[in-house]
């Protein structure tokens, strides 16, 4: 008797549970569905209460207006994006090498100074970076700087200026996580290769990077997503229209009552697909990296 | 020993750039963030002129001001509460050996890939009270009315539920010298609660995936000593499994709440600062101050206000983990 209210019991706790997880999906599917129903709509559909219907003839024409639109900018982030992620992957691989197999007096301490910077609302420090980065512009052009390698300069209202912004904002990031990798790297392997004769890059060459790949991973693909998906610096940062990435623009474009809602919808889905591509077939190392960003090492 | 000494001077060269770009791109820069909100520039043209502590005492008179202190408490316990209650939920159900579990997990999580710009766009329109062109019904309305639930105006609400002072309560509040409780500035702006929905949409699948990696790390033996030893299901959870999860709680508490402090991107994406300033927080009011109006030292002042805050709930975190990982 028992033992089938115990069976019963979990029986039914099993139906619960996944009836909680039915509801769950459902509410994290809601959007999704909205966003691909609706940009599948021409506008006469997408505005009226049948909007929660699937669209009586399918139709790619709101993608079609709104990759229009938001093309350039598209491609303006994945300028600013790419190489933005590999230089500051590289810079963090660098950084957490040093700070794990090359410790020096006052590196414990470094670190969490270091970390802060990567909790601060940036606010706090967008007055000055934008005078600097202006300040930057006025020195390009004082040096004579050819108009074929101004895209070059790191300034304000550029994207090099921008990439520099989310390197530099992306150090402590990159930084923390390599350094966590490579601790777990036994320091036996570094000392063996000194003795035979290795010098700090062999070491780092020869030791250290064939087996970073998994570090690589993680950290290239959180900063292709934080970056792709930044707007604070994007917005401010970037006055002139036509180098704004493709998270301003779809601001701008949600933010305009004659861009229809279908066009917006279909928008909002473009912006997402990168990283949502990255994720559904990278979401491994995009876990690792999230869980790295709560200091667990 | 003396290409030892020599690989020591490149490494300290390897890492001095990010040292630099540290100390200056940060520290650097949050100093001149501080003069500037104690000098009197207001306008285009730069003036560090001392002002004193002006800014500050205008920015604390301000109303618009007093109401984002409010709507930043208010986010950040409801987020908070929202995202803890349904993170561990999800996480404490999908960790009882359940089929599709990484289905479910992938998808519980893929919000977070999401741009909080994308995220407010999307659910700006399915909050939407009515479309503004036609005055018809849309999104999540159009499904309430259909089941007969009452409807809302969601972000464009501008009620404040508050105490009433006309009520026993705030007459009682009133006399024991406490009525200041019974102003809307201690009240809950119903429209904050549509940009709660939004955000615990996109981040409450990163607490579950915290909590169910807690989950993972409780030996089985435990439990399972527990249960031998005549503890109920839930006696084990209460006396084992949520004791262990603390620290998974107190690292959601840092990270969630340091993002809501300085929440930005999903406010300027929904409803920007809302009716009667309903939806408006610091880091937009920054925003709009500094770069849409200009006046530079006030902005400088609400900056810095965000910065300690932040800090106050970080910097101890931050002592505290290299402490940890210093005696382990």
């Amino acid at each position: 008797m028992r033992e089938r209210q115990n069976w019963l019991l979990r029986r039914s706790s099993r139906i619960g549970f996944y009836l909680v997880l039915l509801a769950a999906s459902a509410f994290y599917l809601l959007p999704v569905y909205v966003l691909v129903v609706t940009s599948l709509k021409p506008y006469a559909e997408a505005n009226l209460a049948g909007m929660w219907r699937i669209p009586s003839a399918p139709s790619l024409e709101s993608f079609l207006r709104a990759f229009e639109q938001l093309r350039p900018h598209f491609l303006n982030s994945l300028y600013l994006t790419i190489p933005a992620t590999i230089l500051s992957s590289l810079l963090g691989s660098l950084n957490g090498y040093v700070l794990s197999k090359w410790r020096f007096r006052g590196s414990e301490v470094l670190f969490p100074i270091m970390l802060f910077g990567m909790f601060i609302p940036y606010q706090s420090i967008l007055i000055p970076l934008v005078q600097v980065l202006q300040r930057v512009n006025a020195w390009a052009a004082a040096a004579g700087i050819p108009p074929s390698l101004q895209w070059l300069v790191p300034g304000y209202g550029s994207i090099a200026g921008l990439a520099f912004v989310h390197i530099v904002y992306g150090i402590p990031i990159t930084t923390l996580i390599f350094r966590n990798y490579y601790a777990t790297v036994p320091n036996e392997l570094v000392e063996a290769a000194k003795i035979d004769g290795a010098n700090i890059f062999k070491v780092y060459r020869w030791v250290l990077f064939p087996i970073s790949m998994p570090a690589f991973a993680v950290v290239m693909i959180w900063q292709f997503t934080s970056i792709w998906n930044e707007f604070l610096f994007a917005v401010i940062l970037t006055q002139n229209p036509a180098i704004r990435p493709v998270t301003v623009a779809l601001y701008n474009l949600a933010g305009s009552y004659i861009v229809e809602w279908n066009v917006q919808m279909a928008g909002a889905l473009l912006a997402a697909m990168p990283t949502l591509l990255v994720y559904i077939f990278l979401g491994r190392f995009f876990m690792r990296g999230l869980l790295a960003g709560a200091l667990k090492g | 020993m003396r290409r030892l000494s020599w690989d020591r001077i490149v490494s300290i060269l390897l890492i001095l750039p990010s040292i630099l770009a540290i100390a200056i791109f940060v520290y650097g820069f949050i100093a001149w963030t501080g003069w500037v909100s104690l000098s009197n520039w207001d306008g285009l043209r730069p003036d560090l002129s001392w002002a004193g502590f002006v800014n500050y005492a205008k920015l604390f008179a301000n109303p618009r001001f007093q109401i984002d202190i409010r709507n930043t408490v208010v986010f950040t316990t409801l987020f908070l509460a929202t995202c803890i209650f349904l993170g561990m939920g999800l996480a404490i159900v999908l960790d009882q050996g359940i089929r599709g579990e990484n289905f479910f997990r992938s998808l519980f999580l893929f919000p977070m890939a999401i741009s909080f710009i994308v995220t407010g766009v999307t659910w700006r329109w399915l909050l939407a009270p009515g479309d503004p062109a036609t005055g018809r019904l849309t999104g999540i309305n159009v499904l309430l009315d259909a089941v007969g639930l009452p409807m809302s105006k969601w972000y464009t609400d501008p009620t404040v539920f508050h105490i009433q002072p006309t009520t026993g309560l705030g007459q009682l509040l009133q006399q024991i010298g406490l009525g200041f409780l019974t102003t809307p500035n201690f009240g809950i702006p119903i429209a904050m609660i549509s940009i709660v929905i939004a955000a615990t949409w996109q981040m409450s699948g990163y607490v579950m995936a915290m909590y169910l990696a807690g989950l993972r790390g409780i030996p089985e033996e435990l439990r399972e000593a527990a249960l031998v030893d005549g503890a109920s299901e839930w006696g084990v959870y209460r006396h084992i499994v949520f004791p262990l999860l603390r620290p998974v709680t107190l690292s959601v508490i840092i990270v969630l709440g340091h993002i809501s402090l300085k929440i930005f991107d999903l406010v300027a994406a929904m409803s920007k600062k809302g009716p009667g300033f309903a939806t408006d927080v610091p880091a937009y009011f920054m925003f709009e101050t500094t770069f849409q109006g200009d006046h530079y030292s006030q902005g400088a002042s609400i900056a810095i206000f965000l910065l300690v805050t932040v800090s106050l709930l970080v910097i101890p975190y931050l002592v505290y983990s290299t402490r940890r990982e210093a005696e382990i």
